[in-house]
């Protein structure tokens, strides 16, 4: 019965969804306060009925009610009951559930934090955000129900869950990455609502800065997650494959990030409104194409999920609509008229406006490298396949400009820049970085052009943000007076770019100095990366929950001295009967030492797959420091003032779904 | 003058969409191949076996052949191995190796072990003629007919289903056609 429950409790949510996206909408419209107050309660109703639907999907998983279609086929009465838990999401129609209650949960935290804004832009917010949750709801309950029964043939048992999605980066990697995807909804609604009233001014941007801003942190740990995951799952050691599914996820975070300095733009100086409006529109689009390509089975990829051509063709009628709609409401309502203010030529204004085209060529780029093999089976050219070199060496200068760009646009202020002072604040962070430069190349012993440019990219981004807090803190009052003076969107900021250094650094380092070996080996072989010995002590095998494991183990030492043993494992999974490399990894903050074990390729022989990865952490650890940027700007006071006021009424309780809602709580803190 | 130009985002999300719709339903592992009906590529590759002999299309004349792209480093092509054998041993069907992007060593150590489903192992470890074949990733398999012509392509691991379903009508097909 609860399935039923919960399909159920997913049908009445719809019907919310349909009053949300009508009522205060024609309320605000109108101007009729009655129907503009049904905005909240609605948004909160819809939230507690997908969370029921969402609990009672989880219920069906734990207890293992394999009636239940989609639980018979991704779980298992074997599986340990936290990969039951994040089995719910490790299919369509779950990730779809998910999705939605990440969408209901921040339609609920808009509900909840905007008690300061003026009630119509509420409204309106809530409305547009309601129509995409009507376009989602209707989308699962037509298409994909999660609650489908096999009656009344009940299978014994599940078919299980992918063995590649039995792992503790995918119980956290789809939340995140939802959380990022479906929270640019919310600056979205904000652009849409300002078209609809004609409000595009800097109290717009203001509102809709500390949204976005939560949402690509989301954003940026879960495709770090992913990367991650990747890295130590997949058991090849890459880190990063330009797939279109991982590109999906990049898109929305390119187009975010523009997003974010052009709102800043837009707040302080209220210049470049109908460009910030445009890619509020664009970052979500992106968001809801990324949901389509892994939806929709367009395109092959490694992660393969089904495909199904209605499923396919409802996303698509969705997308269609809302970007369609989207863009001709802003083709007719968006501002034409130049702003007043002006601003000179090595203005701030100027700097960011180059980091949003750099940041749009490589969303650009990313989108074409993606599509391209979509759109020369459309014009029947045949297919040719674009990888990773395509988009290494076409990406790689647009990052590195990116960060030389970041470098000089910290030091420019607002409305005009003296040319000579921008060059004499620049020069000591030049003349560092290139010595910190050559001392890195000189340390991993090569040069390559490509290594110099993204290192010194690097360390002249984090030396030019550094030198900046340096000058920005100095105080009579002391040092210490002078950072505690700094405000926290400002530390936010640092962190930001200090993450985008870390993380061009990684991938810089690891791509060029990283050194990989496929050796054949046997128990009692050695086998050297440079100075470090890997010996291949003995093959042994163990038995886990639902799988069996070959396992090999490997001392590593460098000059004698033992440095980590290994023990990379082959798992044949009971049920589904795949084979599984896990790496044996030993994981440090400066270089990674990587063992998989390969095929037994002759009597006790392996193929084995030795590698040592410098700074490939750092890849990841950047991404965090974006991310706790990102989270550090928005606790800034000045969103707390106006936040503080509201907490003094009765804020609604959100403690169902404390996750949806953790970005969001930071500004009470 | 200048609103016009805020419809330029309208216009380029219409016609993705047309291109997106295109690509709906299309099964993505039946690419079709720009070479289908046209003859394969010529090339000059060493044999698998012997580095000393070369070998060029003349290999898939006279009779049906199955190509069937392959390589060590991908998992997948282990999954079909066991099913090309079983092709090979109890249907008899005549397959060609095309070894992509492999090392000679382990692709000898990997068909030692798990047999030897080809009557022709072709070594191609820069991916020459996987270029020019337009291969979008291992494993693949093409059906070439007795005067060397492409006749299909399947993307993705050949099962029993995907033999009975989809390969093995035309390999019939030439067959009866020679």
């Amino acid at each position: 019965m609860y399935p039923e429950l919960g399909q159920f409790a997913l049908i009445l949510a719809l019907l919310l969804a349909v009053l949300l996206s009508v009522v205060p909408l024609v309320g605000a419209i109108t101007g009729r306060d009655n129907l503009q107050a049904f905005a909240r309660p609605l948004a909160t109703g819809q939230f507690v009925f997908i969370a029921l639907a969402f609990a009672l999907l989880t219920q069906a998983f734990l207890v293992d009610d394999f009636s239940v279609a989609y639980v018979a086929n991704n779980s298992n009465s074997l599986l340990p009951w936290y990969y039951k838990f994040s089995a719910v999401w490790g299919g369509h129609e779950g990730s779809l559930l998910l999705w939605i209650l990440m969408l209901a949960g921040w339609t609920l935290a808009v509900a909840v934090f905007s008690r300061r804004l003026p009630t119509v832009m509420v409204s309106q917010v809530l409305s547009v955000l309601g129509m995409v949750s009507v376009g989602f709801l209707l989308f699962i309950v037509l298409t994909s129900n999660p609650f489908d029964r096999l009656l009344p043939n009940v299978p014994a048992d599940g078919a299980d869950l992918n063995p590649l999605l039995q792992d503790f980066g995918l119980i956290v990697h789809p939340p995140m990455l939802y959380m990022g995807y479906v929270g640019f909804s919310v600056a979205f609604a904000f652009a849409i609502a300002a078209l609809i009233n004609g409000r595009l001014d800097a109290a717009w941007a203001r509102w809709s800065r500390p949204w976005t801003t939560v949402a690509w942190s989301f954003l940026s740990v879960g495709i770090a997650l992913g990367s991650w995951w990747a890295y130590y799952e997949l058991g090849w050691g890459g880190w990063w494959f330009w797939d279109p599914v991982e590109n999906a996820s990049l898109l929305p975070w390119l187009a975010g990030t523009a997003l974010m300095h052009s709102l800043a733009v837009t707040e302080k100086r209220g210049v470049f409104k109908s460009w910030t409006v445009l890619l509020a529109i664009v970052t979500f689009a992106l968001s809801l194409l990324g949901t389509f390509l892994v939806r929709s089975g367009v395109l092959t990829s490694v992660h393969a999920f089904a495909s199904d051509p209605t499923r396919g063709a409802f996303l698509l009628g969705l997308l269609a609509f809302t970007i369609v709609s989207s863009l001709t409401l802003y083709a007719f309502r968006a501002p034409v008229v130049h702003a007043r203010s002006s601003y000179g030529g090595l203005s701030r204004e100027i700097f960011l406006l180059l980091n949003n085209v750099l940041l749009v060529a490589a969303t650009l780029l990313v989108l074409v490298g993606t599509l391209y093999p979509l759109v020369l089976d459309y014009l029947d050219m045949g297919r040719l396949s674009i990888g990773e070199p395509f988009f290494n060496l076409t990406f790689s200068p647009l990052a590195v400009a990116v960060g030389l760009l970041l470098g000089a646009g910290i030091f420019s202020r607002w409305k005009k820049t003296d040319g000579g002072w921008l060059a004499r604040q620049l020069l000591w962070p030049a003349a560092t970085s290139l010595v910190i430069t050559a001392a890195a190349l000189s340390y991993y012993g090569s040069f390559t052009p490509w290594a110099f440019a993204g290192l010194l990219s690097a360390t002249w981004v984090t030396v030019a943000t550094l030198r900046d807090l340096w000058l920005k803190s100095s105080s009579k009052k002391g040092r210490w007076h002078g950072l505690r003076r700094q405000s926290r969107s400002y530390y936010g900021m640092v962190l930001g770019h200090l993450g985008l250094a870390l993380t061009m650094a990684g991938a810089t380092v690891v791509s060029n100095y990283g050194v990989e070996r496929d050796v054949r080996m046997a128990p009692g072989d050695t086998a050297e990366i440079g100075e470090l010995r890997f010996y291949f002590a003995e093959i042994g095998s163990r038995q886990g929950a639902n799988f069996t494991a070959t396992y090999g183990r490997f001392e590593i030492t460098s000059d004698g001295e033992p440095i980590a043993t290994l023990f990379p494992e082959k798992r044949q999974y009971v049920v589904q009967r795949n084979m599984m490399t896990e790496a044996g990894i030993d994981a440090g903050l400066f270089r990674d030492l990587f063992v998989a074990l390969g095929e037994e390729v002759s009597g006790d022989a392996w193929a084995v797959r030795l590698q040592y990865k410098p700074l490939i952490r750092w890849l990841w650890l950047g991404a965090l420091f974006m991310a706790a940027g990102g989270f550090l700007a928005i606790a800034d006071r000045r969103y707390r003032i106006r936040d503080k006021v509201a907490v003094s009424e009765p804020a609604a309780p959100s403690a169902a779904n404390p996750a949806a809602t953790a970005g969001t709580r930071e500004v009470l803190s | 003058m200048r609103r016009v130009l805020l419809f330029i985002p309208v216009l380029l999300a219409v016609t993705l969409g047309i291109v997106l719709f295109a690509g709906i339903g299309k099964d993505p592992n039946k690419l079709e191949s720009a070479l289908i009906g046209k003859p394969v590529p010529e090339f000059v590759l060493a044999d698998l076996h012997n580095p000393e002999v070369q070998l060029g299309p003349e290999v898939f004349r006279g009779q049906v052949s199955l190509l069937n792209v392959w390589g060590t480093w991908c998992p997948a092509c282990r999954d079909e191995h066991g099913d090309l054998v079983w092709l090979a041993e109890q249907q008899g069907i005549r397959i060609v190796g095309l070894n992509y992007k492999d090392e000679r060593e382990l692709a000898l150590q990997w068909l030692d072990r798990l047999g030897d489903p080809y009557q022709v192992s072709l070594y191609d470890p820069r991916g020459e003629l996987g270029f020019d074949l337009g291969v979008y990733g291992a494993p693949e398999t093409y059906v070439i007919d007795p005067d060397g012509i492409v006749r299909y392509r399947h993307v993705g691991v050949v099962n029993e289903k995907v033999w009975r379903e989809d390969l093995e009508p035309v390999v019939r097909k030439f067959r009866e056609d020679s």
